[in-house]
Formats: C-alpha cells, structure tokens, sequence
C-alpha cells in the first residue's frame, strides 16, 4: 500500500519534470535571442539533474546521485562558457 | 600550522567533501586528509586576499533570514508566474553598499541571486553601487532599506 | 514503471511530499520561463528549481536513503553546497552578458553605460 503510494507520487513526480524539461526545450528552440537560449538550457540542465534524482529515490540506488552531480557540473561549466561567449564573442582570452 | 596549513577551511571542506564521496573508511579518511592538504596549498600559488571571518551568532540568524527569505520569495514568484498580476513592474535599481571585503560582497551576490525575484547584475567598485534588478518592484527605496538593514548590517559584523 | 523503495509509513508521506513538492515548483518556475515576458524577467523564473525545489528533492533523496540503509546518508549536501555557489555565479554572468549585449545594439530600456565607462578608465 504504501509502496504504491510513494510509487504514484515519484511517477508524478517525474512526470512534472519532464514537462518542466519540455517547457525549458520550448525556451531554447523558440527563443528569441540568444541569451534566452542559454537560460533555457540552464534550466533543462537543472530539471534532467533533478529527474535523475528522482530515479535514485525509485530504484533505491545510490548511482544515480553521482550522475546528477556530474550534470550538475556540466550544466554549471557549459552555461558559463556559454555567457563568455556572448559576452566577448570568444570563450578563453 | 599556518605553514603546513594555510588554508584551514578550505581543507576541511575538501577533507569532508572527499569523505562524503567515498563513504566513510579508514583508507579514505587518511587519502582524504593528504589530499586536503596537499591539494589546497595549489591555493598558495593564487595569493588571495586573506578573509577575516568571524564565527559569531550573526552568521546562524543571517543563515535562518537567507532561508526564510527563499522561501517566502519562492512564494512571491510562483504567485507571479501563475497569476501574473497586470500591474506588475519590474526594473533596475541602484544599490548603494557599504561593504568593501570582495568575500562579503561575494556572499551578498549569493543571498540576492537566490532569493526569486531578484538578481545581482553588476556592482562598481568605485562608487560603491549595486545594480539589481527586481521583478516586482513597488517601492525602490524600501527595497534599498530592506537589503541595507537586513543583509548589510549582518555581513558587516561577520567580514569586517 | 510504477516501482518504488520499500519505506515505512511515515517516511514515505515524506518524501512522497517532498518529491512532488519539489517537481511542482521546478515546473512552476520552468512555466514561468514560457510565460514571462522579457528577458530580465525570466531570468528570476528557474531561481524556483534551484533554490526551494532542489532542496526539497535532495531533502527527500536523503530521507529515503538514510532509511533505506538505516544510517545517515548525507551526500546530497555536495549537491546542495554546489548548486548554491554555481547558480548565481551562471545567473550573473547571464545578466550581464544580457545587459552588455542589449548596450551595444541600443534594445530595450537598460540603465546606462556609466558603470562600466568608469570601469574601463582605470
């Protein structure tokens, strides 16, 4: 019974994030200007970080923590090269 | 100890950092300890500036304001995206601080870009203005009062 | 596929909460990144996510474990620590690239040029 429950919820759960992560991909596609873009996959970054946790919590393994921080790391490294470039138009000076 | 080690916090964090993601053994806990050490002395090469951090109660009540502020904030935003409110207005406004240690400024920087709702967008040195901008401004200088009398005065008594 | 940790009753309320609590505000603040309308607006939007619904979902992931294994399991805290120092630093240099781009080709109404002329004189 509560297996169940807490499964409907973590379901729910990562059905949430994935539309979170459609709306950030609706961002990064439609846009409008660059820097949009890049807000946009900073955010889909955060909810793919978030929905691997959520899986952790299912499965009840730890494996999927250490994929969420090597996201998070990517997603940190890549939105700030990201932000230099349209700043300066070159990432390393 | 300042000569084997010069960056003491900064050890320890990579010390429980390291501990944290091993899991915790023995072996772990010394390879742990050489790495902390040997690792934060690459820090020596950088020469930062030494921060003068005072461990007082106004680091625990600025920690508790941070949180109730974030979640009230999480709040204030979420009521904006859902209900977005027509006569919502949302500009810029120019910070006057007092703060002149880059690590308080750093932590200032961290408490206004977490709380929605605002965001740190550039600070000047020189004539010592912030510029923020705020996504439901009403009134610009209880805004001012409010980071001034809330954040400043806190993080005054911690870095200087 | 519907699977889930074999919890006792309590903790199970709990991060069942604390997961749907987190997703909702993350989307909430992704919803918002579609919704709002400017730029220097839907930058405050995905602040949601970072702050309040990263928490709740690494406060839940280490409720589950730390039950699951029956000691504490605390971890998740690099993430927390991690996301705390790395999201304003992205933000920032977001708006700034935002600010820096919309003066050079004169858009919207952003403050002025002083800060930095004044920057770029020493």
């Amino acid at each position: 019974m509560t297996v169940m429950m807490l499964a409907f919820a973590i379901t729910a759960a990562q059905i949430m994030l994935g539309t979170a992560m459609a709306c950030a991909s609706w961002r990064i596609i439609r846009g409008t200007r660059a820097q949009d873009r890049v807000l946009g996959l900073d955010a889909l970054y955060l909810s793919a970080m978030l929905l691997l946790l959520t899986y952790g919590i299912q499965t009840g393994r730890t494996l999927y923590f250490e994929a969420a921080l090597v996201i998070a790391l990517m997603g940190f490294s890549s939105t700030v090269a990201l932000s230099k470039f349209l700043m300066r138009g070159e990432v390393i000076e | 100890m300042k000569r084997f080690v010069p960056f003491p916090l900064l050890s320890l964090a990579l010390f429980v950092m390291w501990v944290l993601l091993t899991g915790f053994s023995p072996g772990h806990v010394v390879l742990g300890a050489a790495v902390a050490l040997l690792v934060s002395r690459v820090m020596l090469l950088l020469k930062p500036e030494p921060a003068t951090i005072r461990f007082c109660p106004a680091m625990l009540k600025l920690s508790w304001l941070v949180l109730v502020d974030i979640i009230r904030s999480n709040i204030a935003v979420a009521r904006i995206i859902l209900f977005r409110p027509k006569n919502r207005r949302s500009d810029f406004i120019y910070l006057p601080v007092q703060l002149t240690s880059p690590y308080a400024l750093a932590v200032l920087g961290i408490i206004i870009t977490a709380t929605p709702g605002t965001l740190w967008v550039q600070h000047d040195p020189q004539s010592k203005v912030i510029l923020i901008h705020v996504l439901d401004l009403v009134d610009q200088d209880a805004w001012i009062t409010l980071i001034q009398n809330r954040y400043e005065k806190l993080l005054m008594e911690i870095f200087e | 596929m519907m699977q889930a940790p074999d919890l006792p009753l309590w903790a199970a309320i709990i991060v069942g909460f604390l997961v749907l609590f987190g997703s909702a505000l993350t989307l909430l603040g992704t919803i918002g990144l579609v919704r709002l309308k400017t730029f220097y607006d839907r930058v405050h939007a995905p602040t949601l996510g970072s702050t309040l619904g990263t928490g709740a979902i690494l406060l839940a992931s280490m409720i589950c474990f730390s039950v699951l294994q029956s000691r504490p399991i605390i971890h998740e805290v690099l993430i927390a620590v991690f996301l705390t120092i790395t999201t304003p630093v992205t933000l920032i240099l977001l708006a700034r690239a935002a600010l820096y781009r919309d003066r050079t080709e004169g858009r919207g109404n952003v403050p002025a040029d002083s800060m930095e002329k004044k920057q770029h004189r020493d």
